[in-house]
């Protein structure tokens, strides 16, 4: 029955990709890649891994849609036509790389086999960990019922203040770019707009 | 937006439950499905709403930019903070089981970990924030100059 509906919902997924690249339309694409969005916030949930589900909701259809439509205010709504060329060696790339990612994915565990390696090595010791046991005795070493949690922050300590450190990194690249307010709040005298000026409002 | 009065009643309703909501993400994180991150986002999203709603310039007043700013570095300090804390006390960078000062480990991974989580959400908070109000602030600017312009054309 879940297969069902993984396979419907991937369905919905290509089909809304397909719609966001063809759309002339900007606000419509990006109407179209909140839903994708939701959708595969909705297909992580059901591969039962809920902190990504959570976070793919509240990032991708949420927040992102709303910094590309404050972008969208910036720019046209259409996008310009491009004259129709027919790029063979690109199509032969992106297939050829294509055929090799599905190759590379025959290597791959199944979904849910039990002898997977990540099943077989780091996954016990820290449920081990984080889960408490009624037979032994032994202190845990986290005691975190979410075992997400635990990676993120404890084990994977390292790795998290990296991400933390990008954020920063990208917020305060966006500041330089587009935060110098102070310059362009003053009113600028009739007639004697900057090019400069002319050239954002476009 | 001003005279949406549905929509401002709504927004008015929703906003306290979304601070709400991304508040028990943040601290249930070590429980339930969530942490810094999605919290971050969800309380970005309340002020997002509330500049959709009322104003940008609303939004500004309530949630100053300079506090985004202060808080956008205040999460990464805090985060490799609890590392040098943890160096101070003996321990390698990050290791969490030395933070309890009756020397329990596991109340270490607690304190530790709900530490660096709260790092985690204040600068995905004030990160949201600041690239939302530079965009929206650009788009502001560009339609008050299309106004102008209009204005000046006529």
């Amino acid at each position: 029955m879940i297969e069902v509906v993984i396979v419907v919902l991937m369905a919905f997924l290509v089909g809304l990709a397909i719609a966001v690249e063809r759309n002339k339309d900007l606000f419509a694409a990006t109407m179209l890649m909140g839903i994708f969005s939701l959708l595969s916030a909705g297909w992580f949930d059901l591969m039962d891994a809920v902190d990504v589900a959570f976070t793919e909701a509240a990032v991708g259809a949420g927040i992102s849609t709303v910094l590309m439509l404050s972008t969208l205010a910036l720019v046209d709504r259409t996008v310009e036509t491009v004259p129709k060329r027919r790029p063979v060696i690109g199509a032969v790339v992106v297939l050829i790389t294509g055929a090799a990612l599905f190759y590379a994915t025959l290597d791959m565990p199944g979904y849910g086999v039990h002898d997977a390696p990540i099943h077989l090595r780091t996954a016990p010791e820290m449920i081990a960990d984080a889960v408490p046991r009624a037979d032994s005795g032994e202190p845990l070493a986290v005691e975190i019922p979410n075992l997400v949690t635990t990676v993120l922050a404890s084990y994977r300590g390292y790795d998290t203040l990296g991400e933390t450190t990008v954020i920063f990194t990208g917020a305060t690249a966006v500041l330089m770019i587009l935060g110098s307010r102070r310059r362009r709040r003053r009113k600028p005298a009739p007639g004697a707009r900057k090019p400069e000026q002319a050239e954002v409002a476009k | 937006m001003k005279r949406h009065i549905i929509l401002r009643v709504a927004a008015k309703a929703l906003i306290p439950l979304i601070i709400l909501l991304a508040f028990y993400v943040q601290f249930h994180g070590d429980y339930g499905p969530g942490g810094g991150f999605q919290a971050g986002v969800i309380l970005a999203a309340a002020v997002v709403l509330y500049a959709l709603i009322f104003g940008l310039d609303a939004a500004r007043a309530a949630v100053p930019e300079r506090s985004v700013r202060f808080f956008l570095s205040f999460g990464v300090l805090l985060y490799a903070g609890v590392g040098i804390a943890t160096l101070l006390k003996g321990g390698v960078y990050l290791d969490y089981n030395v933070l309890d000062s009756h020397g329990d480990a596991v109340h270490g991974q607690h304190l530790g970990i709900l530490l660096v989580e709260a790092g985690v959400g204040i600068t995905v908070t004030a990160a949201m924030l600041t690239i939302f109000y530079a965009f929206a602030d650009r788009a502001h600017v560009a339609m008050r100059e299309r106004e102008e312009a209009e204005e000046g054309g006529q």
